[in-house]
């Protein structure tokens, strides 16, 4: 790398008339790579991978998941592995990127650190349908009680609701033209649906307030290959759309005069942003429930780790970044040698709070 | 360049046009730096994003159909804590780069040149946070050139700075479109620095309409009066008018800076100073500083001032 980028120093010193050492020195300065950052982030990821299929209810040496990974047939465990261990640190993996990148997108575009991918409104436009399937339960609407014998049930409806939710703040924000309403009305939104809940909740029998609680506590643990594959597809569609807007982004930070006078066309990319958000945590809450502040602390706690507000390096960060967080967050809420789950919601807060607010004490404050 | 035809500016309110500027035919030329003066609050910053294209106009036209060969500087706060001063003046260069943000030779030469224009080397890595507002605004100066277009429209630069930092960015402008041919507007209400600076002034009137002129015309006409009602300052010469309170006219002979700051000192305090009067004072020359009144040879102006009031 070093060599690459002294041999074009060379090149631009011949035709730019300037010494190679100059332009090498500015290439280091400027062009800040964070190897280091990279490097470790990759390693704790694979390690927090390997630890996550690693421990559970038993747990399964470094050996036989190596082995069961390499060939199929020969591990004792490549039942668990593969059905069960796997799917769920993927899972932890998309999930965690796709709301991570959502909440940097929100905090960019809003200009606003306590943005996070559920301002919009989408993960409670997704609560109020699922509650409807679970808490109307047997003597609810014919339609959601013909869905909810589908096995995918509980993904459809979180879907429909979400879909909802966008489609409704993507049809606003094209009426209006400002950042900081569509903002407030992505929250006001949310409490809506929230309070729609509350009172699905009140009235609903206990059995099913249990069925509702666990799906809105958030998990990991329940998703299929086909699952999987399906969430995937979503979520690489999403974070392309967010590396294709990395420009648009970086000139969000300026606000809309600046970005507008750079000849960035402000409506375009607010949709696609808006668009690309919709599709992850619209995604993630589908398939694995409301997942609380992966989205909110992690780009936090990239900015933290890699001080810079060019969305061309933060967004590969931010991504490696929340998967590693969900799979720590899913580690902890797996005893190890236990066969109880603490629910994930929980240890994402019990984690991300103190994170935070160890941030904002150590830099005095919090910006985007 | 600008050129405006019957251009009226403004704002939508309740479904009803409020209209600041009305039937506008300005002229933007190359190579001129133009300081768009007026009370606060007329629309001056309203005109200047309509001519940027960042809002539309009421009526009328823009000659320059699109904003791209128009660089902004503008008051909106900008508060990323990571941002460095070199990543600020990257963005002048966005409007040439793709979605993947590459920067070639050029444009980092582009960059630097900008840099070097305001002479902010020694800042280039550092935050945004940690500049003073002075050298906040040089590297928002910097990031409009590193844009590298012929048109550069600066609202309130001056704002919110000292005498020090207000006479740099107004010199460097001035510069910048002497060497460079670039057309500048300023909006400023900073009366003394535009008028020694601007080569043209638009002056912002009450019947929402734009005077234009060379300063020292608008100075003699009286336009500047009219429009920003001084109270207690004359702008034909340049000071701040004072009552003669204590009755008491000097006669003050010498010459040079010493006397002009000895008559400042006296007409601050409420002394008239006239051609013929008993007091007399004499002021000595500028390299050795003295005053001599009634006979008495005095090393400090404070002294004088004591002396008379007795």
């Amino acid at each position: 790398m070093f060599l690459k980028s002294e041999f074009e120093g060379r090149q631009a010193a011949k035709s730019y008339d300037c010494t190679s050492i100059q332009i090498v020195i500015r290439k280091m300065t400027v062009n800040k790579t964070w190897w280091k950052q990279k490097v470790g982030l990759v390693l704790l990821l694979l390690i927090l991978f390997l630890a996550d299929i690693a421990f559970g209810s038993t747990t399964i040496s470094m050996g036989d998941i190596i082995a069961s990974i390499l060939n199929r047939s020969l591990s004792d465990y490549e039942d668990i592995v593969w059905q069960f261990r796997i799917p769920k640190a993927l899972t932890c993996i998309l999930a965690g990127s796709a709301l991570a990148t959502g909440g940097l997108m929100m905090q960019s575009i809003f200009r606003n650190p306590l943005a996070g991918p559920d301002v919009l409104g989408l993960s409670s436009g997704a609560s109020l349908m699922v509650a409807m399937v679970l808490l109307t339960g047997k003597s609810g609407n014919q339609l959601l009680q013909l869905v909810s014998t589908s096995p995918w049930s509980l993904v459809i409806a979180a879907s429909i609701g979400g879909m909802m939710v966008f489609a409704l703040i993507i049809l606003i924000s094209q009426f209006i033209k400002d950042n900081t309403s569509l903002l407030i009305i992505g929250l006001m939104i949310s409490a809506a649906t929230s309070s729609i809940v509350g009172i699905l909740q009140y009235i609903s029998k206990a059995e099913d307030l249990q069925a509702f609680f666990i799906w809105s506590m958030g998990t990991v643990g329940n998703t299929s290959w086909t699952e999987i594959k399906v969430l995937a597809a979503i979520v690489a569609i999403g974070l392309s759309i967010a590396i294709l807007s990395q420009k648009s982004l970086n000139t969000w930070l300026l606000g809309e005069n600046y970005s507008r006078s750079l000849g960035v066309n402000i409506n375009r990319s607010r949709f696609w942003i808006v668009a690309s958000t919709g599709l992850l945590a619209g995604g993630v809450t589908a398939f694995c429930g409301p997942i609380a502040f992966v989205g909110l602390a992690v780009p936090h706690l990239v900015r933290l780790a890699v001080p810079t507000s060019n969305h061309k390096i933060l967004l590969p960060f931010v991504m490696m970044a929340g998967a590693c967080l969900l799979l720590l967050c899913d580690l902890l809420s797996q005893l190890p040698g236990h066969t109880r789950v603490l629910p994930l919601n929980a240890i994402t807060s019990l984690m991300g709070a103190p994170l935070v607010i160890w941030m904002v004490i150590r830099n005095k404050q919090i910006r985007i | 360049m600008i050129i405006t035809r019957n251009l009226s500016v403004g704002y939508h309110s309740k479904n009803k046009k409020q209209f600041l500027f009305e039937d506008l035919n300005l002229q933007l030329n190359a190579g001129q730096l133009v300081c768009f003066m007026g009370p606060n609050g007329i629309g001056k910053s309203t005109l200047l994003r309509t001519l940027a294209h960042l809002q539309n106009p009421l009526a009328g036209e823009i000659e320059n159909k699109s904003g791209k060969n128009i660089a902004l500087v503008l008051t909106d706060r900008i508060s990323s804590s990571n941002m460095t001063v070199y990543d600020l003046v990257m963005y002048g260069r966005y409007p040439y780069l793709d979605w993947n943000i590459d920067l070639t030779e050029k444009d980092k030469q582009q960059i630097d040149q900008a840099i070097d224009q305001v002479r902010i080397e020694a800042l280039k890595e550092k935050p945004l946070s940690e500049l003073s507002d002075g050298q906040m605004q040089m590297a928002m100066i910097a990031r409009a050139l590193a844009q590298d277009t012929p048109i550069l429209l600066l609202d309130e630069p001056t704002a919110h700075l000292d005498l020090n930092n207000r006479v740099e960015i107004m010199n460097l402008l001035r510069s910048l479109s002497r060497n460079m041919g670039k057309a500048i507007l300023v909006t400023t209400h900073e009366l003394d620095l535009a008028l020694q600076t601007a080569d043209f002034v638009w002056l912002a009137t009450s019947n929402k309409k734009i005077k234009t002129g060379i300063p020292e015309d608008l100075v003699l006409d009286g336009s500047f009066d009219e429009v920003f009602k001084f109270k207690g300052f004359n702008l034909k010469t340049g000071r701040v008018e004072h009552e003669a309170h204590r009755g008491i006219a000097v006669q003050l002979i010498g010459e040079g800076f010493t006397y002009l700051w000895t008559k400042n000192a006296l007409e601050r305090c409420g002394f008239e100073v006239a051609q013929k009067s008993e007091v007399v004072i004499k002021v000595g020359s500028s390299q050795k500083l003295y005053w001599e009144v009634a006979g008495e040879k005095i090393s400090t102006l404070a002294e004088v001032l004591i002396h008379l009031s007795k």
